[in-house]
């Protein structure tokens, strides 16, 4: 009988110390995020790449922590809930830092990932630039494949 | 045969953060992992293969826009349920739920019924180029989720509606806030990085 | 704390301390919320999982030792059997053996009981987390007998292979595989979510982070690996299963997919899977030798923190499987000192086990047999990984037999000694009855020797170049040496043997169930939580009134100056 009784007004007690927000708190969070939504979206009508990637994703990271501290609560819950996600998103980044070596780039000290840059070439080949400037990377890459040859085996990553 | 009864075990917090709530940040823990799997897999192809930009040049970031808007706003009801869920008015907490479920029942609607259709009757299936693939895959178990968060949101509104499992309402929001994150960050990978 | 509040929010309650449970069969066995059903329900799924995978392996074991012949009980294994063979041999008892009786089994079981509760925290997810993995389960046997029977590409499924039909030639075995695996992920997450929380909440009061039980946090710290490891494989998973069927380029080096990704998917998770399995065992290991060696468990803070120790670490180590696939030197190096490293908090918690037996009053139990047997073999399992660990000496060792020895020698202690450990040990209160000493040595011993018999002639032709994962020499006639052959028979006599072993846990089974001695509520003066309910214990676990409260840690044994050499955690003085 205890144990019912001491759970329900432990219950009862968490209620009280949970300070309740106006929903002007919420609707102000909301109004932020969506003034971070416009900018985020004008941003690459500037056409200057560094401009749309910052506004877009310096934009995401800060939408994601209002979103996160302010509607989830994240700014209030115990630190328990903060280290949980902090841990998962700890190891994401661990998995991009280990698998980033082999599948961002396609060449490094001494290999070259052949069967990645001859589909590169013939993406370019096939769907032509639109008219719009290629990459810089992607030009170097049709100079290799034009200079490299491709006698070696496809799928092969070796050099 | 007996109703169902909740274990004494459910009702003990020794960390102070009751179960439902504690149990639920686990989840999205997981949540995160899977996401971060797909999403990572995703940047690191797309930095390899700049020529995909060509293709991402075709995603429709008005739509992309639009859909965003409908999941902020529809966080924003999910956050004011849970405020009257806290107050102890259900009837008002079912209805804003309702409202969020609506706001996902639009994203789902102009994916499915307008964006994707239009996108494939353009040729661009999944098997069109690895951007293609990736944008499929993401999007697609993304809606999953809110599709998923959706009919729980419902069946969490009804017991509301009797002043039943008010926590409840809390707990399906924070769920449905994640997967307002997870659009965050799809939206600037799939229609704003091009 | 009045009692109105309680009638407020419980007064449906009452229901359960009357004992109306009437309940239908459906109810009571097949719909039942209750863990310990749950449990039950997991245990003898994943051991009729393990009888099939222990099937293949007869079959394809009976193929490399007699090449051509007619299989007793299976017919001739063609080459693409046996490529099935063995890929479901690897997967179901990695996902639908160990996995599901070491933490789904003995989990649900023990934990509340351990941490002094009445179930676990969501008894319906739980349910429905058995469900899922039943319709799992479902799935990867019919995938056996769909038209062009089941996948045959590894447990590991590289692609291109497990992606493209044309390679694989099982294109809807494949497609029902991957679903299998995925949605056995999906029950696991549920599960892990019952386990931690339960855990992190609902202990008794008294039980501070240092009283639970050592069985506890290894299936906790289990379930974090796991709900922290999964995701990029189901991520993998979706996506395999999108360039299976909806011929998309993921992994298609044709079309600009890569398949070293899904290699560091799987191995990104794949890796601290071996320490989601080995950490429940090693909890059992712990609860075992401190009751039959009456004492209390050497350093338990020392070992916690070499668990955390061992669980951090593990995410760091992965690319070891991956040493001569084509990644960058510069990581395998990397890779090298930290699976070098990872062996110290490993060993330390061997040393530590090893500590708490030295000068501890042993009884030769059956469970204490086990306990023991699991230490000795995975330490062998354990200091042949070591080899394997250095990346230049991978270079040689990757994908013969050499590997396949080690981690069986890591695997089958994890998984068969750990099960039968944990199976001996909570019998009793699982059932009430009492096992038959005698047949469980019989047992116990026809098992170990006949398992030692298999792997370590496969360690030597591992050595000598036998690869992994072929049909027969016929193409490789440097491996058809008289030696080598002799060898493989010798394995094979061993897997007959240890099959053989099992008639006599069967037949204790039979006894004990039927004639077994009935079990007192303590039969081992055991001092955790489980140990003071009625053997089995009854719905609720303990009086509803008269919930147990705990006044010290677990392993009390031998204290100075008491009567008894066992001290309950929740006697008063």
């Amino acid at each position: 009988m205890t144990e019912h009784a001491a759970t329900a007004a432990a219950h009862a007690e968490e209620h009280h110390e949970e300070h309740i927000h106006p929903a002007s708190y919420y609707v102000k969070t909301w109004a932020i995020l969506v003034v971070l939504l416009a900018i985020s979206f004008a941003g690459p009508f500037l056409g200057i790449k560094w401009v749309t990637l910052t506004t877009a994703f310096g934009i995401a990271i800060v939408k994601c922590f209002l979103v996160c501290a302010r509607f989830m609560h994240l700014n209030i819950e115990k630190r328990l809930a903060s280290m949980i996600v902090l841990i998962a998103v700890v190891l994401m980044g661990l998995f991009f830092s280990g698998v980033s070596p082999d599948i961002m780039k396609h060449e490094g000290d001494n290999w070259v990932n052949i069967a990645a840059n001859a589909e590169t070439v013939r993406r370019i080949e096939r769907e032509g630039a639109d008219g719009k400037k290629l990459d810089e990377e992607v030009e170097k890459r049709l100079e290799e494949h034009e200079h490299g040859g491709g006698a070696k085996p496809e799928g092969a990553k070796h050099e | 045969m007996t109703a169902f009864t909740k274990p004494l075990a459910t009702l003990r917090h020794a960390t102070g953060m009751p179960t439902g709530r504690l149990a639920l940040w686990w989840l999205l823990a997981s949540e995160i992992v899977i996401f971060g799997g797909l999403l990572m897999s995703y940047v690191m192809h797309r930095i390899g293969h700049p020529e995909w930009a060509n293709q991402a040049a075709h995603t429709n970031q008005y739509i992309g826009l639009t859909n965003t808007m409908v999941l902020l706003t529809s966080s924003l009801s999910a956050v004011i349920a849970h405020r009257h869920a806290q107050l102890g008015n259900g009837k008002r907490a079912a209805q804003f739920l309702w409202l969020t479920i609506l706001g996902g029942i639009m994203f789902a609607v102009i994916k499915f019924g307008f964006e994707w259709p239009h996108e494939i009757a353009e040729g661009f299936i999944p098997s069109a180029s690895g951007f293609w693939g990736f944008y499929y895959c993401a999007a697609g178990l993304h809606a999953a989720h809110v599709i998923a968060g959706a009919t729980v949101m419902f069946i969490v509104s009804l017991d509301a509606l009797k002043n039943k499992e008010l926590q409840r309402v809390e707990l399906v929001g924070i769920y449905w806030h994640f997967v307002d994150v997870v659009w965050i960050f799809l939206f600037p990978l799939l229609y704003i990085a091009k | 704390m009045t009692t109105t509040e309680h009638k407020h929010d419980h007064a449906h309650d009452h229901s359960h301390d009357h004992g109306h449970h009437q309940q239908s069969f459906f109810m009571k066995y097949m719909w039942s919320t209750d863990h310990k059903m749950i449990a039950q329900q997991y245990m003898w799924t994943g051991v009729f999982m393990a009888c099939i995978g222990g099937f293949f392996a007869y079959c394809f074991r009976m193929q490399l030792a007699f090449p051509g012949i007619h299989v007793p009980g299976y017919g001739q294994v063609a080459p693409g059997e046996y490529n099935a063979l063995v890929t479901n041999h690897g997967t179901i008892m990695i996902f639908w053996f160990a996995m599901p009786v070491l933490i789904a089994a003995f989990g649900n079981f023990a934990i509340p009981l351990l941490v002094g509760c009445d179930d676990m925290v969501f008894p319906r997810l739980n349910r429905l987390s058995y469900q899922v993995f039943l319709l799992s389960a479902l799935i990867l046997i019919a995938s056996f007998f769909v038209p062009n029977g089941g996948f045959g590409g590894a447990w590991t499924a590289y692609p291109p292979l497990s992606a493209n039909a044309s390679y694989s030639m099982t294109t809807l075995g494949s497609s029902m595989w991957i679903v299998a695996v995925a949605l056995e992920f999906v029950a696991f997450l549920m599960g892990g979510i019952n386990f931690i929380t339960t855990a992190m909440n609902s202990r008794a009061p008294g039980m501070k982070m240092f009283d639970v039980p050592y069985v506890v946090w290894m299936i906790v710290v289990a379930s974090i690996l796991f709900m922290c490891s999964v995701g990029p494989l189901i991520a993998g998973a979706v996506m395999l299963f999108f360039d299976q069927n909806f011929g998309t380029a993921f992994f298609d080096p044709s079309r600009g997919g890569d398949p070293i990704l899904w290699q560091h998917l799987f191995w990104f998770f794949g890796h601290p899977e071996v320490y989601v399995v080995l950490l429940p065992a090693m909890g059992i290991t712990a609860e075992i030798i401190c009751t039959f060696a009456r004492k209390k468990l050497f350093g338990y803070k020392t070992l916690l923190y070499s668990t955390f120790a061992t669980g951090i670490i593990s995410f760091f180590v992965w690319a070891h499987h991956q040493f001569i696939a084509g990644i960058d030197p510069r990581m395998a190096n990397i890779f090298t000192v930290t699976t070098l490293i990872i062996s110290i908090p490993i060993a330390e918690m061997m040393f530590l086990f090893i500590a708490t037996l030295f000068g501890g009053s042993i009884r030769f139990h059956v469970p204490m047999l086990w306990a023991l047997a699991f230490i000795g073999e995975f330490l062998l399992g354990g200091v042949t990984g070591i080899f394997l660990g250095a990346s230049g000496a991978d270079i040689y060792f990757h994908d013969t037999y050499f590997v396949l020895a080690h981690f069986h020698y890591t695997f089958v202690p994890i998984a068969v000694i750990g099960f039968f450990a944990g199976f001996t040990y909570w019998f009793p209160k699982m059932y009430g009855k009492m096992l038959n000493e005698t047949l469980g040595k019989i047992h116990f011993w026809g098992t170990i020797a006949g398992f030692n018999l298999i792997f370590i002639p496969l360690f030597f032709t591992g050595a000598w170049g036998d690869h992994r994962r072929i049909y027969n020499y016929d193409h490789f006639p440097e491996l058809t040496r008289p030696e080598l052959q002799d060898l493989r028979i010798a394995a094979t006599c061993g897997l007959l043997l240890m099959i053989a072993s099992q008639a006599f846990f069967l037949i204790n089974l039979i006894v004990s169930f039927s004639r077994g001695k009935k079990a007192p509520n303590n039969p081992y003066n055991g001092n955790t939580l489980d140990w003071t309910t009625p053997s089995p214990p009854p719905h609720g676990n303990f009086p509803h009134d008269n919930m147990p409260v705990v006044y010290r840690g677990p392993y009390e044994y031998g204290v100075p100056g008491r009567a008894t050499d066992f001290w309950p955690q929740n006697e008063k003085a």
